[in-house]
């Protein structure tokens, strides 16, 4: 009885908040839109009774899916978030390994304050952090002058408004995801079995491809993970940082609710969204119960 | 035919394999290793043995090549190994923790020094293969390290630093970590897999039972120096110091003063008692302080004053019980408690003494060694 209770809290919490509100959002994504408030038709209407219920499902329908496949606008913002995120949770790997790995061989005493420094910029409002890096990126922008001061370029570059302040400011957000797994395994790893390498005949290079990366594997596959699910729908990096024609499904989500007031399309891009992302996300979820396995 | 008993460090015209020459090693102001001198001989099962912090396992990370000599030169078959990074030496090291390869299967430990040597591999795998009968490990080749028990383990660590056929193998407490029992037993293997592969094995420990089980020569060392350096049965039965008598096996250590006669030495060690003799090699002054060691299985208790060298009365304070021995503490009237132990050969029901009997101790004046230091 009291293991039901305890199992029963959580899924109520998942029912109450995640899908109850998934349900709505499915509803909503097979209705039609209508000017009205809330804009979107039909509306469930209990007073009527069975009948009420009946009429109410009967006027629901995959149009809006339908409507998706018909403007390639769409598949293609879904194709360029998934490029997008996959490139950004690459790069953010190749620079968050390195860290990771200098926090892990740093003197004991260090390691606290490293990974303060990893957490710190998490006390500052994400949305001030991606407004910053207007100011850095800017033509007229810190960068910039920077560089033009050097002597480096002679014409200010235009980063802001591109992909490549998009990558920038993922890599930049989700950074301390990537690290922080990564970090976890490599501090654990028993510095005896790099020397046990290096005394079978490793080099130091050799070494570390074959048993500091093996080892440090289920790290770096919760960092990538991590990364690159809330980057295939992140929605203000690219309005902040993209210009017009970087195309993410976030924006086009936002521009479907807020812009053309369409929320049936707008919710079966988001349904669709989630689809595409269960994949990863189950993925995930098999690699952490691995670890667990793993390690009892 | 009689064999001939393996000694070459008895031999001037053996050359040793490996050779330390005035190693120093510090770290910071702190002097691990001083200005030490060992040679070890081929085919040697060579242990160290000290306390934690002694510098044991500082010598022998300098032979893998982990520490470097902060003075002086380590020598592998006449060349220095200064230069040498540790996966170049044909040293191998089973590490105290084992430092298996987690990700690995036991099979893939034991190859994984011969696969960075890029042989072939039909050779690699007429190798591991007799590394793991060598160990008894057949069955479990396909396993991983944390599906093995810890004797297990141990067998993999083994099979894993033997695989590359090294001139040297050291092996770090590689008994730690097993219970007594199994410990026992692992001694016996290891000097069988000792023998078998010829190869030269240095052994660091802080277990003088099993130094003395597996070793063909033993150092005993303290505070970064070697104290004495010989075969197992010279370290127990003619230790250079109390240090090392004491580190080594049970001993009653009595502090007095000498008075020498050709090799008889008497030596006072209580006022109102008669000195105590024992004879020696060495000449030392009259009055000179100096020490007295003897081993509790030396000792005689008897109930009636024997005919002995060295006799004193007193009363038994305790009694350790040992199935096949006992050990009895014997209180004498000046203080003194000494050591005496004496087999079971009786049922325990018909045993001679109790607590608080008055008992003679004695041995011959030959059963003492007598120390300077």
């Amino acid at each position: 009885m009291r293991r039901l209770v305890l199992i029963l809290v959580p899924y109520l919490w998942l029912i109450a908040l995640f899908l109850i509100p998934f349900v709505i959002v499915v509803k909503i994504s097979l209705s039609d839109v209508a000017l009205a408030r809330p804009p979107y038709f039909p509306q469930l209407d209990l007073t009527a009774g069975w009948a009420g219920i009946r009429t109410f499902f009967s006027e629901l329908d995959f149009e809006n899916f339908t409507f998706l496949t018909t403007d390639d606008l769409y598949w293609k913002a879904y194709l360029s978030s998934l490029k997008i995120a996959a490139i950004s949770t690459a790069l953010t790997l190749l620079i968050g390994y390195p860290i990771a790995y200098g926090m892990a061989s740093a003197r004991p005493e260090w390691r606290a304050t490293l990974m303060m420094l990893v957490i710190l910029p998490f006390w500052t409002s994400f949305l001030i952090r991606v407004y910053s890096w207007i100011g850095i990126l800017s033509q007229g922008g810190l960068l910039n002058t920077f560089l033009l001061w050097l002597g480096v370029i002679d014409q200010p570059l235009t980063i802001l408004n591109t992909e490549i302040a998009v990558y920038i400011g993922i890599v930049y957000t989700y950074l301390p995801f990537m690290i922080l797994p990564i970090y976890a395994n490599l501090e654990k790893l028993d510095g005896a079995l790099i020397e046990a390498a290096e005394d079978l005949g490793c080099s130091r290079t050799s070494a570390f491809w074959l048993v500091t990366i093996p080892l440090s594997k289920s790290g770096i596959i919760a960092g990538c993970f991590l990364v690159f699910i809330p980057a295939i729908g992140e929605f203000v990096i690219p309005s902040l940082l993209g210009g017009s024609q970087t195309l993410m499904i976030g924006k086009v989500l936002y521009e479907e609710f807020f812009s053309n007031r369409d929320w049936p399309v707008a919710s079966a891009v988001a349904v669709v969204l989630l689809v595409i992302l269960i994949v990863p996300i189950i993925l995930f979820q098999r690699n952490e119960q691995k670890n667990r396995e793993a390690s009892q | 035919m009689p064999q001939t008993v393996f000694a070459p460090w008895e031999n001037p015209d053996e050359k040793p394999l490996i050779q330390f020459r005035n190693v120093t090693k510090k770290f910071g102001d702190f002097t691990a290793i001083a200005n030490l001198d060992l040679d070890i001989y081929a085919q040697e099962f060579f242990a160290l043995l000290g306390p934690s912090g002694c510098g044991k396992t500082t010598l022998m990370r300098m032979l893998a090549g982990f520490e470097m000599p902060t003075s002086g030169k380590i020598l592998l078959g006449g060349e220095d190994i200064a230069a040498v990074p540790p996966n170049k030496r044909p040293v191998n090291m089973m590490f105290q923790s084992y430092a298996l390869f987690p990700h690995l299967s036991v099979w893939d430990n034991v190859a994984f020094g011969l696969k960075r040597e890029g042989r072939d591999k039909s050779e690699i795998e007429t190798r591991v293969s007799d590394m793991i009968r060598l160990t008894r490990l057949e069955k479990f080749a396909r396993r991983k390290p944390h599906q093995l028990s810890g004797g297990q383990r141990q067998r993999v660590a083994l099979a894993r630093s033997l695989a590359k056929a090294p001139k040297l193998l050291l092996l770090d407490e590689p008994l730690g970590a097993l219970d007594r029992k199994l410990r026992e037993e692992t001694q016996f293997e290891l000097m069988d897999i000792q023998e078998k592969t010829g190869t030269t094995f240095v052994i660091v420990t802080h277990d003088q039972e099993e130094a003395m089980t597996v070793a063909s020569r033993v150092a005993v060392m303290d505070e970064g120096r070697l104290v004495q350096v010989s075969t197992p049965d010279r370290i127990y039965e003619n230790p250079n110091s109390v240090y090392v008598a004491d580190f080594i096996g049970d001993v009653n250590i009595i502090e007095g003063s000498a008075n020498q006669t050709g090799d008889k030495v008497l030596v006072n060690w209580a006022e109102g008692h008669s000195p105590l003799v024992a004879t020696t090699a060495a000449v030392l002054q009259k009055d000179q302080t100096c020490y007295l060691a003897i081993r509790p299985e030396k000792i005689a208790i008897t109930a009636e004053q024997p005919d002995a060298a060295n006799v004193v009365q007193g009363e038994i304070l305790d009694i350790g019980y040992l199935g096949n021995i006992s050990t009895y503490h014997v209180k004498l009237p000046s203080g003194h408690v000494i050591k005496a132990q004496s087999a079971n050969t009786r049922r325990i029901a018909r045993r001679s003494f109790t607590w608080e009997d008055k008992v003679w101790l004695s041995w011959s004046d030959t059963a003492a060694i007598l120390l300077e230091r």
